[in-house]
């Protein structure tokens, strides 16, 4: 495959999917001329039974869904191997399958995964991303009629690591994802949790948690494709800002198309802003085509600390500072309490603490 | 032994239309193991005094002193002012979303005792004060305040003063919002620290039909922003009977 296509233009800034990102961090990814290595990336930490990894060539398996996204279809000239991830068909997992990265240089890389579910299988797979990173990263996810995937990130990059990410579902029958997006590393973050549905009666539920402090870029925009009737999504984006230019974007499109009749859909973003000089973008958008629905609404804050909460916890002798780390826990528990995984709960917490602390240092 | 005085307290609260003044000197002082009711109309200030002395950032105190045992309330932080001995039982006690009640008594207790309660007795202690205000053991798994009925919310108050042991309590308005089968369990508790403990009591209310569970030592009448006419128990009932109208016609 050539390395320049005539359907590839660098984006000028100007583009609604653009306008929100610092084009000149993102390190040459959305760059034809830049050499930008293809890596299979991901890497098992810890195996579930019934959960296969292997890494096949580009050709053999090719991405499932349409992307418009520049820094996708720029990913995608240059990936030469993919990594397949299969849940066996019937497959209960007890353990989750807990992958990390490797091979990452901190140079422009592109890497592709498909994760695969089987009919009526049930997993959960958690990524944890840690490292300096220069990476276009998509990962498609194809649920079989009756399949349930819980499927956990967490950008937990280092302070200069660039991230350009796609997470795209594709849900059939009667299947279920849920998507929790963990986003406290990186100096540019910007993902797009997306899904699209191939038969009635799937669910999707999108939980979102980011914390963004002095000159961080964290943006999520997510997509979700009403196109089969009666499907059902939820997405829940809570994040937090603190510092000097501390920068997060959340986009949450919902379409209803004319056929998706009985479509439930509620999508919430709910930022808080810790000091000054940070800002939080937060955009929902509702298009619907049909009125023949269950439900559909979105709602959007962004505020500071409450200070009645603050007072009510002072008052009963908690330091300030004590205060505020409970409000915040607080704030991300309902998000933080679905990973369902102790070990990863504590050190996300500790996290936020310690971005917290930063903040009052 | 402690003393809460208050000497000559006046505050005031911003408003759009400028400060308005709403204490105009009040003069009161309560002694380990009185009570001392607070009543007066609705707008007479009374919950700005509850909230003045917990240190609440949206009053201003521009004249006058309130101190525990000769140190100076008004010079310390709100938790500072729990940890010497004061606690406020809120009429409208804050919702907290994510913080679960187990989590917040043990933070509060924690702070206010100086060092973690000692997990063996600690969850004893709660049960048992729960038990005694007729909660059920899951309360503690809930969010604080997060979806309490009016009761609920008041007999956690109740459970944290139970828990934290101060030495002077003001009871905000916490007759109002509750049935007469709430009031009586709120007001048993109240009357079973006040029997265990030397604990003080300032227990604001526009009604007298707390004061038939809680009795009063002290009977002070509010009135625009200050303290009007101060008796005993049997000024209560005058009240009951006559109404604040002769103390709000100028």
């Amino acid at each position: 495959m050539s390395t320049l296509t005539t359907n590839y233009l660098a984006p000028t800034g100007r583009e609604e999917a653009w306008r929100f990102t610092p084009l000149a961090r993102v390190g040459g990814l959305l760059d034809a001329s830049t050499a930008i290595e293809s890596v299979a990336s991901l890497r098992i930490t810890n195996a579930a039974p019934q959960i296969k990894l292997t890494v096949k060539s580009a050709q053999d398996l090719p991405a499932i869904s349409i992307s418009d996204d520049l820094a996708t279809i720029r990913a995608r000239e240059v990936i030469s191997e993919v990594t397949h991830i299969e849940v066996a068909a019937n497959a209960q997992p007890s353990e989750p399958l807990i992958m990390e990265r490797s091979g990452l240089t901190g140079k422009p890389q592109a890497s592709r995964t498909l994760i695969s579910c089987g009919v009526n299988s049930h997993a959960t797979i958690i990524l944890i991303n840690t490292g300096d990173v220069i990476l276009a990263d998509e990962i498609e996810f194809d649920l079989a009629p009756g399949s349930n995937l819980t499927f956990i990130s967490l950008q937990e990059w280092s302070a200069k690591a660039v991230h350009l990410g796609r997470q795209h579902a594709v849900i059939s029958k009667d299947a279920t994802f849920n998507s929790i997006v963990i986003t406290v590393g990186g100096s540019l973050v910007r993902l797009l949790p997306t899904v699209e549905y191939s038969g009635p009666g799937s669910s999707a539920d999108l939980q979102g948690l980011y914390f963004a402090t002095d000159g961080q870029h964290l943006e999520h925009r997510l997509h979700v494709n009403h196109n089969v009737p009666n499907a059902k999504s939820r997405v829940n984006y809570k994040g937090a800002l603190a510092g000097d230019k501390a920068h997060t974007v959340w986009i949450g499109d919902v379409y209803i198309r004319a056929n998706a009749e009985g479509t439930d859909t509620y999508e919430l973003n709910r930022n808080l802003l810790l000091s000054d000089g940070a800002r939080a973008d937060s955009v929902p958008n509702l298009e619907i085509e049909t009125g023949e629905i269950v439900g559909a609404g979105h709602a959007s804050t962004t505020g500071r600390f409450d200070d009645e909460q603050l007072f009510y916890l002072s008052s009963r002798g908690i330091s300030a500072e004590i205060a505020r780390r409970l409000v915040i826990r607080g704030f991300f528990a309902e998000i933080v309490g679905k990973i369902k995984n102790e070990e990863i709960e504590n050190r996300l917490m500790d996290r936020i603490d310690s971005e917290l602390a930063k903040v009052e240092a | 032994m402690s003393t809460l005085e208050i000497k000559g307290l006046q505050v005031s609260v911003a408003t759009e239309a400028g400060f308005t003044e709403i204490l105009r000197g009040v003069d009161l002082t309560i002694k380990s193991g009185e009570t001392h009711a607070i009543m007066g109309p609705n707008g007479s200030g009374k919950s700005t005094l509850a909230y003045s002395i917990a240190g609440h950032p949206k009053y201003t105190i521009t004249g006058g002193s309130v101190t525990l045992d000769g140190v100076d309330v008004l010079a310390m932080s709100v938790d500072e002012r729990a940890r010497a001995g004061l606690f406020l039982a809120m009429q409208y006690p804050v919702e907290v979303p994510g913080v679960s009640v187990t989590n917040f008594l043990r933070t509060a207790s924690t702070a206010i005792r100086g060092e973690a309660p000692k997990v063996r007795t600690w969850v004893g202690e709660v049960k048992e004060a729960m038990k005694a205000l007729n909660m059920d053991t899951n309360f503690a798994e809930r969010n604080v305040n997060e979806g309490f009925s009016g009761g609920e919310k008041k007999r956690h108050e109740i459970l944290q003063l139970e828990l934290l042991k101060p030495k002077f309590a003001i009871l905000d308005e916490t007759d109002s919002g509750l049935d007469v089968d709430a009031l009586r369990i709120v007001s048993e508790g109240v009357n079973r620290i006040k029997g265990s403990s030397d604990l003080g009591i300032m227990l604001i209310t526009h009604y007298t039909r707390i004061l038939r569970y809680i009795k009063p030592d002290f009977v002070h009448v509010f009135a625009a922003g200050k303290i009007v006419e101060e008796g005993g128990p049997e000024l209560a009932d005058k009240l009951e009977e006559k109404g604040y109208a002769e103390y709000t016609t100028a």
